[in-house]
C-alpha cells in the first residue's frame, strides 16, 4: 500500500506546532498503524530528520500508553480498539490519513504527539483506591460479591487511563475516565465505606485540573476503546448526590 | 561459595522465626530514612505502597507516563495462591514443590517455599483493594488451571488479571503519592547507581522530558525493573522494557545469576512479516479450555475444519498423558517446535501449531443449556452458549488475536508459536532480596530468585506482589536498621557528581558517533543472533559463534549508530540507543553463562543433553548450583551459590 500521513509535529511545549505530509510506500496491510510509524522513523532517522514522537509501550492494547488522533477519531476509525491493536488493512491503498495528539487543555503537548496525561494521576491519589494497608486484609473469601456486581466492577476496572474520552470530547471533560473508578468501588462492598469522600475529592481534583464539564454527548463511550460504558457517568452522579446530600 | 543468609531451622518455620527475630526500625527512625524504589509494576509499586505505610519515605521511579503502564499490566491468565478454596488437595508445600519442580530444579528451596507462604495473603490483600477477580455465582472467587500442575490455583479477572492487580497497586501507590508519603517521578529513566563506601546510596535519573540528569538520594534502592527478554528484540514485553537498570547495577559490582535461563512461552500470535515490532502473547490459561494439534500428514495443506479427527496429532497429550496440554511452557515450545522443524507446522509458514477451542466450547455451551433447562438444544444452540462462556473467559484475547491476525478465533482454531515471555534470570540476591552490593535490592523478575530454570504459569504475578507486599517490609528492615545513625548523604558529594558525569558522557558518546544506523537496525540483529543460537536450543558451537557476532556487532554499533538530536531533548531514539548498549553487552554474558552450562534444565536447552525422548537432562552433579557472574573488566567471574534440597526429592522431571 502507498500512504500518506499528515502528522502533527511541535518541537515542545512552548514551541508551535503544524502539520507535515510524509509519504510511505510498500506499507505492509499485516502493519500495525505503530509500526507503520516505526516504519516512518527509520526513514526519517536516515534522512538526518527527527523522528516523530509518539507514546506507546505493551503494544497489545492494555498499558493505555499510546493515544493518537486519526482522521478525527482518538484510536482510530474501529470501536473498542486501541492505537496499538489498529493495522494497516483498516485503510486503503493511496489513503491520506490525519494524525494528530490528543487535544485537551488539561493533556499539554510535550513533542509531536506526546502529552502529558499526569492529570489523571493526580485524580487517581485524590481518592481512586481503597484506604486499606498491606496486611490488613481478612481472607478473601469471607468478602462475598454478587456475580453481576463483580462483573460490573470489573466492566468499569477494565479502563485503560488512555484519555481517548478526553480527547474525544467536546468540553474536554475526564468524566468517564473518573466515573470508571468511582463507580467500580462503589460496586463493591470494599468501596463503600469511603464511597462518599471518594466521589467529592475525585470530582473537585477533576476540576482541578483543567477537564471540563460533561454535557451528555456521549462521545467518550463512543470512543473508548474498552467501551466502558456511559452508565458508570449516572452511578457517579448518583454517588456524587449522595455526598452531597448527606 | 555465595552465602544467601537462609536463616536456619525446618524449612516450614524459617520465614515466621526470620520474621520474629529480625531488627525493626521504630516508627520515628523510619520517617528519616529515605528508600528509592525503581519500576513502578507489580514489584516496585507494592514495595513503594507498603514501605510508605510503613512510614519511610519513599521516591518512586519509572519511565512510562505514569505507574499505571508498567508492563506487569499485561499479564494475561491468572495468579497462583494456596488457598485451596477448590477442596482439590492444594496447600503450601505442594505449591512449593510445583514451583521447585517446574523450575527444573534450579531454585532455592527456602525462598519458593517462602512465596507459597506468603501467597493467600496476595489474594487477600488484592480483594480487600476492590480487585474484581472472576466470581462463581455464589460471590466465591473462581480459579482456573494453568500449566505444570494439577490443581486448581489460579485467580484471575477475564485475561486482564496483571492489569487488575497491577491497578490495585497503583492505587495504594497514588494513595500514599496523595499523603505525600511517595514521591513519584514518571518519565524518569535510571541510568546508574551511586556508591559511597562500599554501599548504594542512590541514583542518576534522566528526566526523559527534559533530558536534565538528577542525583536523588537513597539509604537503599529498591530495583524493580522486570526482564530483559527484549534482547531478543521481538518478544512479548513491551516496547520499553529493558535490562539497563539491572545492568547499571551489574557494572557497579552487582551479581548477574542465570543471564541464560529464558522462558519462551508456546502459545503467541506467530510472526507474519519483517515489520513486527513485538509479539502477542495468548494467555496460558487458554491451554487449560484449548487443545493443542497439527496435522498427522506432514506439510497437510486442507484447511483445519477439512482434517478428521483420526488425522490430527494431538501431540502433547498423546506424549505427556499425565499433564496433557498443561504441561510446563518450556516442554510444550520445544514440542511445538519438534513438530514444526519435523515438517508438521501449520499456516503459511509452516512455523505455528493450532490451539482449538471447538471440544471445550461444545462442552461449555452443553453445560450453559442444562443450567438454562434447555431440551434438545441444536448444535447451533449449543455452540453459541459455549462461545459466551469462552468469551466470558478470553474475550478479550480472541478480540486481540482477531485484530493482529485478521482470523476470528471463535470460527477457526488460533495459530500459535513460541516466543520469547520472560526471564528466570536477574541480579542475585540473598533471602533478604539484597543483591551482594549493600543496600542495593532487587524483586520482582529483576531478581533470579524463585522460578530456577523455568517459571510456572501465573506464577510471575504472584512473585512480584509477594517481594513488594510481604517480604521487603519485613527482609529491608535487617539493614535499615543499622542505618538509622546514618543520616542523609548531601547528592553534593563526590561519588553523585562522578556518576552523573559517567552517565552524561556515555549519552554524548551515543549521540557523537554520527554513523549511519538506526537503533533498531542493530536491535534486530542482535535479536536474530540471540534468537538464533541462545534461543529455544543452544549447543556449543552456536553460542561459541554467537559471542564472536555479538562483539563485532556491538564495536559496529558504537562506529555506526546514528542518533538525531542531543541528550537535552525529549528524545526517544536516544533512549532506545542507550538501552540497546547495555542489551548488547547481557547479550554476550547470556551465551557466555549458556555455554558454561554443560546441562539442559528448564528453558536453558543445550542440544547436547537430552535424553532419548528429547527431554531436558540435567546434570545435578555438576551444576545444581546458581551462576552468579560479577563483571571483572571485559570478563565475568562466576560465584557458585550451590543448591541444596532437603525437602523435595531431587528427580528427572516427568509430566508423563
Amino acid at each position: 500500500m502507498n500512504i500518506t500521513i499528515k502528522v502533527w509535529r511541535q518541537k515542545s511545549n512552548t514551541s508551535p506546532g503544524e502539520f507535515k505530509m510524509y509519504s510511505l510506500s510498500d506499507v505492509s496491510p499485516d502493519m500495525s498503524f505503530l509500526e507503520m510509524f516505526d516504519v516512518l522513523n527509520e526513514q526519517l532517522v536516515r534522512k538526518g530528520e527527527d523522528p516523530v514522537a509518539f507514546d506507546h509501550d505493551c503494544r497489545e492494547g492494555i498499558c493505555g500508553m499510546c493515544s493518537m488522533v486519526i482522521n478525527g477519531q482518538p484510536h482510530g476509525p474501529l470501536r473498542g480498539v486501541t492505537t496499538c491493536q489498529l493495522h494497516m488493512r483498516s485503510f486503503n491503498d493511496g489513503d491520506t490519513i490525519v494524525v494528530e495528539p490528543w487535544r485537551a487543555a488539561a493533556f499539554p503537548v510535550l513533542k509531536d504527539l506526546i502529552v502529558d496525561r499526569t492529570g489523571f494521576d493526580r485524580i487517581m491519589s485524590t481518592g481512586g483506591f481503597v484506604s486499606v494497608n498491606t496486611g490488613n486484609a481478612q481472607d478473601a473469601n469471607t468478602l462475598l460479591v454478587p456475580k453481576p456486581d463483580a462483573d460490573e466492577a470489573f466492566g468499569a476496572a477494565a479502563c485503560i487511563g488512555c484519555g481517548a474520552c478526553v480527547a474525544a470530547c467536546k468540553n474536554a471533560s475526564a468524566m468517564l475516565f473518573v466515573a470508571a473508578k468511582v463507580s467500580q468501588l462503589a460496586l463493591l462492598p470494599q468501596g463503600k465505606v469511603e464511597a462518599k469522600s471518594r466521589a467529592e475529592r475525585m470530582v473537585a481534583q477533576m476540576d482541578d485540573e483543567g477537564f471540563g464539564n460533561c454535557t451528555n454527548t456521549y462521545a467518550c463511550e463512543a470512543e473508548c476503546p474498552k467501551e466502558i460504558s456511559v452508565e458508570h457517568i449516572a452511578r457517579m452522579n448518583r454517588e456524587y448526590l449522595k455526598a452531597k446530600l448527606g | 561459595m555465595l552465602n544467601a543468609k537462609i536463616p536456619d531451622g525446618p524449612l516450614e518455620h524459617k520465614w515466621a522465626s526470620y520474621r520474629s527475630r529480625t531488627p525493626l526500625v521504630n516508627p520515628s527512625n523510619k520517617r528519616n530514612l529515605e528508600i528509592v524504589v525503581v519500576g513502578a509494576g507489580l514489584a516496585g509499586a507494592s514495595a513503594a505502597a507498603s514501605l510508605a505505610e510503613l512510614g519511610y519515605r519513599v521516591k518512586c521511579f519509572c519511565f512510562q507516563d505514569s505507574a499505571r503502564r508498567a508492563h506487569s499490566i499485561a499479564a494475561q491468565g491468572g495468579i497462583n495462591a494456596a488457598k485451596n478454596y477448590q477442596n482439590d488437595g492444594d496447600s503450601v508445600y505442594r505449591l512449593f514443590y510445583d514451583t521447585i519442580k517446574g523450575g527444573d530444579y534450579r531454585a532455592r528451596e527456602a525462598n519458593v517455599y517462602r512465596l507459597a507462604e506468603v501467597s493467600a495473603n496476595i489474594i487477600d490483600q488484592c480483594v480487600a483493594q476492590g480487585v474484581p477477580f472472576a466470581r462463581e455465582y455464589g460471590g466465591y472467587l473462581s480459579n482456573r488451571s494453568f500449566g505444570g500442575t494439577q490443581v486448581q490455583r489460579t485467580f484471575y479477572a477475564a485475561g486482564q488479571t496483571g492489569q487488575q492487580l497491577l491497578l490495585g497497586a497503583y492505587s495504594a501507590l497514588q494513595r500514599q503519592v496523595g499523603t505525600g508519603s511517595v514521591q513519584m517521578y514518571s518519565r524518569h529513566e535510571m541510568l546508574d547507581i551511586v556508591m559511597i563506601d562500599g554501599k548504594c546510596r542512590g541514583i542518576i535519573a534522566r528526566d526523559l522530558i527534559t533530558g536534565k540528569l538528577e542525583r536523588h538520594f537513597g539509604h537503599a534502592v529498591l530495583l524493580c525493573t522486570g526482564g530483559y527478554g527484549n534482547v531478543f528484540y521481538l518478544s512479548t514485553n513491551a516496547m520499553g522494557s529493558n535490562v539497563t537498570a539491572a545492568w547499571k547495577a551489574h557494572k557497579r559490582g552487582a551479581w548477574f545469576a542465570n543471564p541464560c535461563y529464558t522462558q519462551i512461552h508456546p502459545t503467541c500470535i506467530p510472526v507474519s512479516g519483517d515489520h513486527q515490532s513485538k509479539l502477542t502473547l495468548m494467555s496460558e490459561s487458554l491451554r487449560n479450555d484449548g487443545r493443542i494439534w497439527v496435522p498427522k500428514k506432514k506439510d497437510d495443506n486442507r484447511k483445519p475444519g477439512e482434517i478428521p479427527e483420526e488425522e490430527r496429532d494431538y501431540y502433547l497429550e498423546r506424549r505427556y498423558p499425565a499433564f496433557g496440554n498443561l504441561v510446563p511452557r518450556d516442554v510444550a515450545s520445544r514440542a511445538a517446535k519438534e513438530r514444526c522443524d519435523a515438517g508438521y507446522g501449520v499456516g503459511a509458514s509452516r512455523m505455528a501449531v493450532y490451539l482449538d477451542f471447538t471440544f471445550n466450547m461444545k462442552r461449555y455451551g452443553t453445560v450453559e443449556a442444562n443450567k438454562q433447562g434447555l431440551r434438545d438444544p441444536s448444535e447451533e444452540e449449543i455452540m453459541r452458549m459455549g462461545k459466551a462462556v469462552v468469551a466470558e473467559k478470553y474475550g478479550n484475547l480472541f478480540d486481540m488475536y482477531k485484530q493482529i491476525t485478521g482470523e476470528d478465533p471463535y470460527e477457526v482454531p488460533m495459530r500459535i508459536y513460541p516466543a520469547v515471555h520472560y526471564t528466570m534470570g536477574g541480579l542475585w540476591v540473598d533471602y533478604n532480596l539484597m543483591t551482594n552490593v549493600p543496600g542495593l535490592y532487587a524483586l520482582g523478575e529483576a531478581n533470579f530468585s524463585d522460578h530456577g530454570a523455568n517459571r510456572l504459569g501465573a506464577s510471575a504475578l504472584m512473585q512480584g506482589l509477594a517481594d513488594g507486599y510481604f517480604v521487603i517490609p519485613y527482609t529491608i528492615g535487617n539493614y535499615l536498621s543499622g542505618e538509622i545513625r546514618t543520616p542523609s548523604i548531601s547528592t553534593g558529594e563526590q561519588a553523585f557528581a562522578d556518576a552523573e558525569n559517567n552517565v552524561r558522557d556515555g549519552l554524548d558518546r551515543l549521540t557523537g558517533i554520527g554513523g549511519n544506523q538506526t537503533v533498531d537496525h542493530f536491535h534486530k540483529r542482535l535479536g536474530k543472533i540471540m534468537w538464533d543460537k541462545c534461543g529455544m536450543a543452544r549447543n556449543r558451537e552456536g553460542l561459541g559463534s554467537a559471542i564472536g557476532e555479538i562483539q563485532s556487532l556491538r564495536e559496529e554499533f558504537w562506529k555506526d549508530l546514528r542518533i538525531p538530536g542531543t541528550q537535552h531533548e525529549l528524545n526517544p531514539e536516544l533512549e532506545k540507543a542507550a538501552r540497546v548498549a547495555d542489551f548488547l553487552e547481557l547479550g554476550e554474558l547470556m551465551c557466555h553463562d549458556a555455554l558454561h552450562r554443560d546441562e539442559s534444565c528448564g528453558g536453558h536447552f543445550r542440544e547436547e543433553f537430552q535424553t532419548e525422548e528429547g527431554e531436558a537432562l540435567r546434570n545435578d552433579e555438576q551444576f545444581a548450583y546458581v551462576a552468579a557472574w560479577g563483571m571483572n573488566g571485559k570478563n565475568w567471574d562466576l560465584h557458585r551459590e550451590d543448591l541444596k534440597f532437603d525437602n523435595i526429592k531431587i528427580a528427572q522431571r516427568s509430566y508423563k
